[in-house]
């Protein structure tokens, strides 16, 4: 192990565990990021809010879905970035992952509150009640409680290190629960209707409908990445400021 | 606090014997051994355990009344709840009294792997209540006069299920060493995850009551428990690690 360690390798993800290098490579991707976002959240909305049809059951509650389902979506897909990133940070000690972890966890648990919040609006109206305990509320429900309790320990310790490298082994052990979420509607197979993008050839939801919805997974993909990207250089700002109080108060 | 520092000096912490293998089975059986003793000298932890568990149990008839019917279908849910709450109580003490007396910093620079250890703490705690919770259940059954041939299936269900409580609970235990407000910690972390055990518990109960077969519950549960046998001791000693570290 000579410089070998120092230079890793191209395309190794240890390139970017140099902050430098980060916050460079998300000053350039930002612009591009915020205009993607942008774009398909208005076009998502437009097309969603006034050009698609309202359905011939549900009228127009169902626009709802435009906000509910790419939130279900995010929150499952942030809780599994967290937990690679976690495991990132545990076995190859990325210096970047853990504070990635971190970041995301408030992102995620907010996905999961819209999530739960949105499908509570929509279910008044089309099931006559505010909630019911069919299999996929309840694991979104866990999921949500699961953000919540990581993000408690994070925050628990004098050590801000000790935090998140705890954390990290929570948010790994919390992931055996993210496939249970996933086919939960198999499993149990109750009230919640079983997902309809996922039908390979003929999706089961009419185009009109399916686009609007797309741009806003894009749009909502996209906003996660501009938030991870500041929340993460707020961290390492924080980190670096820690470090400097530290390094004068040892001075004095 | 005598015995909390009883004797840490059991084979686990000594070098192998000459010329011999440091035994995992031996260093093993010595934890469980120092831990019951442990248990056993503060009688009380154990029996406060159980005492809380039959009394959180009586207080539901007191809150929704006395009514049979309601009381057989409420009961198994009663059951496993108060079990599962009664667990988490005593978890913050798994690792606490040896973390501060540095008997777990000993224990863990022992050449035994430190999973094993605390596989073997981790089964310590289930026999100190695990074991009681499920021999009070029955009362707690005729409490809420559940069918006797409902109680084999609870009993077994219980037998699956608690020591899969204790080693998720490990986890929990581990992680929060040195936190500030651990206890209160505990719960927020290891509650959803216990919920499919819950689920799984109380869903064999409900089947044999509702004469079906309860055996892909008891499957379900066997499932979970060797699912976090290997796993669970695996990532609480890596907790640990970072507690000591």
């Amino acid at each position: 192990m000579t410089d070998r360690s120092a230079t890793p390798k191209r395309g190794s993800l240890h390139r970017f565990a140099n902050p430098g290098r980060f916050l460079r490579l998300g000053r350039t991707l930002m612009p591009w990021l915020v205009a993607v976002c942008g774009l398909c959240m208005a076009s998502g909305l437009v097309l969603g809010l006034a050009v698609s049809p309202p359905d011939y059951q549900q009228g127009e509650s169902v626009r709802i879905m435009y906000v509910h389902v790419p939130s279900a979506w995010m929150a499952l897909f942030v809780y599994t970035a967290m937990a690679a990133a976690s495991a990132a940070s545990l076995i190859w000690k990325h210096p970047l992952a853990d504070l990635a972890a971190k970041a995301s966890a408030p992102v995620g648990a907010a996905f999961a509150f819209l999530a739960l919040a949105t499908g509570s609006i929509w279910g008044k109206p089309t099931w006559g009640t505010w909630w019911v305990w069919d299999a996929r509320l309840t694991s979104m429900l866990i999921l949500f409680f699961l953000y919540l309790g990581y993000i408690a320990l994070v925050n628990a310790f004098e050590d801000p290190e000790r935090g998140r490298k705890s954390a990290a082994i929570l948010a790994l052990v919390g992931f055996i629960n993210v496939p249970i979420i996933k086919y939960s509607v198999d499993w149990w197979n109750t009230l919640h209707q079983p997902a309809s993008i996922s039908r390979i050839g003929t999706p089961a939801i009419h185009s009109s409908m399916l686009w609007p919805l797309l741009l806003m997974a894009v749009g909502f993909m996209t906003f996660y990445a501009i938030l991870l990207i500041l929340r993460v250089r707020s961290e390492i700002a924080a980190q670096r400021l820690r470090v400097a109080t530290m390094a004068s108060v040892r001075r004095e | 606090m005598n015995a909390q520092s009883a004797p840490a000096d059991d084979a686990a912490v000594r070098p192998a014997a000459a010329g011999g293998e440091p035994g995992l089975w031996f260093a093993f059986s010595r934890i469980v051994a120092r831990d019951l003793r442990l248990a056993l000298r503060q009688r009380g932890d154990a029996a406060m355990i159980v005492f809380f568990f039959v009394l959180t149990a009586t207080l539901f008839p007191f809150a929704i009344g006395p009514e049979t019917n309601l009381l057989i279908r409420i009961g198994p849910g009663v059951i496993w709840v108060t079990a599962l709450l009664a667990v988490l109580l005593s978890l913050e003490r798994l690792f606490l009294a040896d973390y501060e007396d540095g008997s777990l910093e000993v224990i863990a620079l022992s050449p035994t792997p430190l999973g094993i250890s605390v596989l073997a703490k981790t089964a310590a705690h289930w026999i100190g209540t695990g074991l009681p919770l499920i021999a009070a259940a029955p009362l707690i059954a005729i409490f809420y006069s559940l069918p006797a041939d409902a109680l084999p299936v609870l009993l077994l269900s219980m037998a699956l299920g608690t020591p899969t409580l204790s080693l998720v609970g490990a986890i929990g235990a581990a992680l929060t060493l040195g936190a500030r407000r651990g206890g209160v910690l505990i719960p927020l972390l290891i509650l959803p995850l216990y919920i499919p055990v819950l689920i799984f518990g109380m869903g064999a109960v409900d089947a044999t009551l509702a004469e079906l077969p309860a055996a892909p519950y008891l499957l379900f549960l066997g499932a979970g428990l060797l699912l976090a046998l290997p796993l669970s001791p695996w990532a609480a000693s890596a907790a640990l690690r970072q507690a000591l570290a």
